[in-house]
């Protein structure tokens, strides 16, 4: 029976609040059912202050056993190598440090959401925190445990990347960890567990139409393609978000606005604004994953010719102007 | 005098540490430390000004939608922008979807399980709470969780996903919503009353927000426990304990209070802003707003800045600093935010007159953030059925070439200021004042400490305390989010 042991580093805790929104009944009744105990969570469990730093002191020294660490949130080394932007309270000691301790200490170390996995938005801009993620730096292998860490089960850190991530990545990878259910190559080549990164946010995309006909939105609420004028990198981006709804009947297209890839590393930086699309000589120069420029090109006039009016007018529409024509069967 | 730090405070969104002196059985001074910084105000400063909805709402996982509202705010009114009628009802109900799921969240998951630890063992109420609230275990734990949920499937109707948002826009929201959305809005809000009325408050929403006075309410919790044979339900429950427990007598701060008026409309907000302080509302400007830098790990050339001119630079070493969280101040003065303040502001007879008998106190906090939940869902319900498909909700704008706003939304946990500055399309400035940046505050250069230091004078420590339990009653009540506070 795997234990659990969560703490949360430099992030938002962004991450343990969608986690607390798993679809299901009972969500710690599932973790048991599934074989995960919890050994401390810093926002559900009872123990606090001195009760709970003795906790994570046995857990880093080794006696008190567990199998599962997951961390949230960015590694802040900073100010100026001192890792006084993050002191875990009541320790006095940088949280690096008891990250660094703890994960020496783990069978497996997860990464739980993109600041843990690569640094994500506490790394963006001038990094004043000199925030990084567990084992890569932004998309460099590396980071606070070095390029060689492997945990005691010989992986590496399993970066459930998302900003956040979805709740079922979490408890999925959990409890393929419990199932013995996951080696090296069930992660792709950042770390991301396969069972939702083999995905692109692409499929299942509801504006697929829009897009086949590149019948694109020109602003906010309009219902055509987000991907030639506002941003969308859903067709590079790794994550099943259009398959595996957020929150009932959600993902950020359907939620009408652009997907920024944050389960990428250095999605916090695209170098362009996140809600306009980089363009050269007018084609975005993002293209979709695995797409020759020169088809991506010829298609994409082809099918702009080939729009029906239905599609055209409604893509720069915020509801259906032209809704589509039902088939009228003749009378005999 | 003995000296304990407290840490790490789990159950409270973030990093808090909390150093205490106590002497004969009570607290006798608090420091409270903020102790992690990732520096949001600096990452923000060259972006493109839209970056900002992008970036703010990862400053914090629990009020996400609240720091996007602001800065959304800010820049609508650099832009001159209004939302459509229906952009406007969607960016209510978005808001105050957040914000009811986190006062939720806080008194099930982070405030009551508290009441479940074995200190208690042998109360009158110990094995109703034991067995309700326990962490992880307790029945609400697979009651409450599923309720939340499923309400907030509203965020995937409205907002796509939650948290970090990008539907709030200057000038509406990203998305129009289509027949079917409004309807499934509607049922899922209706349900989600119905299960705030059977387990939560024991009565319908309406019958709790017009309870006029402490008297009443002690008769309407008497009324509840009575009903034999039956478990009372949450609210009622805690009411109890808080009798029990002196919870009405514990924590008071300073008794003036702080809200800019929540859903603003053209009608007027469903609840007013200003500043509740010696016995009367006073109107609030933004630019009565100082922070003090006396004891944060920051950098300042004048210790006392308006937050449209501050700055944020770290300064590890410096003497006498004990947090990275500046200190906010109104005319000098320390306010106190959140959702009794928006009551008291407001005025909602209840809440007036349980401070007046005992000032802010434990058990006035968690009440008037649940009170807060009752008298907002029918205003959801109202706005749901408002909405008309095939209404437009987004207005566009175009930021001018300079220019700076103030953006202040209520966030569950009380006001929440972006001072914003613009040049060429680009951020140029950005100051972040949050709920908890008021309510933890340190102390400022004339030695005055912030709200919750105030409140944890005089607390109650048993001798064999390490982290004592009164402490951790205050201290929650306060619904922190320290991810905020310095971002």
């Amino acid at each position: 029976m795997p234990s659990v042991l969560w703490i949360q580093a430099g992030g938002c805790g962004g991450c343990t609040l969608s986690w607390l929104g798993t679809d299901t009944r009972d969500l710690f009744g599932l973790w048991r059912s599934q074989g995960l105990e919890l050994v401390w969570h810093p926002a559900v469990s009872e123990a606090s202050g001195a009760e709970a730093l003795q906790l994570l002191e046995d857990a880093a020294n080794g006696q008190l056993a567990f199998d599962i660490l997951c961390v949230e949130g960015a590694m802040l080394r900073g100010p100026n190598g001192s890792g006084h932007a993050q002191r875990l309270s009541g320790s006095g000691q940088p949280m690096v440090q008891w990250v660094r301790r703890l994960a020496a200490r783990a069978r497996w170390t997860l990464a739980v959401g993109s600041c843990a996995a690569y640094g994500g938005m506490c790394a963006a801009g001038a990094n004043p925190a000199d925030a990084c993620g567990l084992q890569f730096d932004g998309a460099v292998r590396g980071g606070l445990l070095g390029a060689d860490y492997t945990a005691a089960s010989g992986l590496p850190v399993i970066n459930i990347a998302g900003c956040p991530a979805h709740p079922d990545w979490i408890n999925e990878t959990l409890q393929a960890l419990a199932l013995d259910a996951l080696d090296a190559d069930g992660l792709d080549a950042y770390g991301r567990p396969r069972l939702f990164a083999d995905q692109l946010v692409h499929h299942g995309c509801p504006r697929n139409e829009y897009y086949e006909f590149k019948a694109s939105a020109a602003k906010p609420s309009d219902l055509g393609c987000l991907m030639e004028n506002l941003g969308c990198k859903g067709t590079q981006a790794h994550a099943d978000c259009n398959l595996r709804m957020w929150n009932g009947s959600g993902s950020c297209i359907r939620g009408g606005f652009a997907c920024i890839n944050c389960t990428e590393p250095g999605f916090e930086e695209p170098g362009h604004p996140f809600a306009t699309t980089p363009k050269l000589a007018g084609i975005p120069t993002g293209l979709p994953a695995d797409m020759p420029k020169a088809w991506f090109v010829a298609l994409a006039a082809l099918s702009k010719s080939a729009t029906p009016r239905r599609v055209r007018e409604n893509a720069r529409a915020d509801h259906l102007v032209v809704k589509p024509a039902a088939r009228k069967r003749g009378a005999p | 005098m003995t000296r304990l730090v407290v840490g790490p405070f789990n159950r409270v969104e973030g990093d808090l540490e909390v150093t205490l002196d106590v002497d004969s059985g009570h607290v006798r001074s608090a420091q409270v430390n903020a102790p992690m910084f990732r520096g949001f105000e600096q990452i923000l400063l060259g972006r493109d000004a839209l970056d900002a909805l992008v970036v703010v709402p990862r400053i914090c996982g629990i009020c996400s939608v609240s720091q996007s509202a602001a800065a959304a705010a800010a820049l609508a009114r650099a832009m001159g922008v209004q939302a459509p009628p229906d952009g406007w009802r969607v960016a209510q109900l978005v808001q105050a979807t957040e914000n009811l799921a986190d006062h939720l969240t806080h008194f099930y998951t982070f405030f009551m399980p508290d009441f479940a630890r074995e200190a208690y063992r042998g109360r009158a109420w110990f094995e109703a709470v034991h067995a309700r609230f326990k962490a992880t275990v307790g029945s609400a734990a697979r009651d409450a969780l599923p309720a939340r949920m499923a309400f907030m499937q509203a965020m995937g109707l409205l907002a796509g996903k939650w948290p970090h948002t990008l539907t709030l826009q200057p000038g509406g929201t990203a998305q129009a919503l289509q027949a079917s959305q409004r309807l499934r809005l509607v049922a899922l809000l209706a349900e989600f009353r119905r299960w705030l009325e059977e387990r939560l408050f024991g009565d319908v929403l309406e019958a709790v927000v017009a309870l006029p006075d402490a008297a009443a309410l002690r008769r309407w919790v008497a009324a509840r426990l009575a009903q034999a044979g039956t478990t009372p339900a949450d609210l009622p429950l805690f009411l109890h304990v808080a009798d029990d427990l002196q919870l009405w007598q514990t924590g008071r701060a300073t008794d003036r209070y702080l809200a800019t008026g929540s859903y603003p409309s053209a009608d007027g907000p469903l609840m007013r802003g200003g500043v509740w302080a010696d016995g009367g509302v006073q109107p609030f400007d933004p630019s009565d707003v100082s922070e003090d830098l006396t004891h944060a790990w920051l950098a300042a050339d004048d210790p006392v800045q308006p937050p449209s001119q501050g700055q944020t630079v770290p300064l590890v070493d410096k003497p006498g600093a004990y947090t990275w969280c500046k200190a906010p101040r109104w005319r000098g003065q320390v306010l106190e935010t959140g959702a009794l303040a928006r009551q008291m502001v407001d005025g909602l007879p209840l809440l007036r007159d349980v401070v007046a008998q005992h000032g802010g106190s434990v058990a006035a906090r968690v009440l008037a953030r649940l009170v807060e939940v009752a008298r907002v869902l029918p205003a959801m319900q109202r706005w749901a059925l408002a909405l008309v498909p095939g209404q437009p909700t987004y207005t566009p704008g175009e930021l001018p070439a300079q220019a700076h706003a103030v953006g202040l939304v209520e966030a569950a946990r009380g006001t929440l200021g972006h001072w914003v500055g613009w040049r060429d399309g680009r951020i140029a400035h950005y100051q972040i004042v949050a709920p908890t940046t008021w309510n933890f505050s340190p102390r400022d250069a004339a030695g005055t400490p912030g709200a919750l230091e105030q409140a944890l004078v005089g607390v109650p420590v048993r001798a064999s305390e390490t982290t004592p339990l009164m402490v951790q009653h205050v201290v929650r009540s306060f619904d922190p989010c320290m991810v905020c506070t310095v971002h």
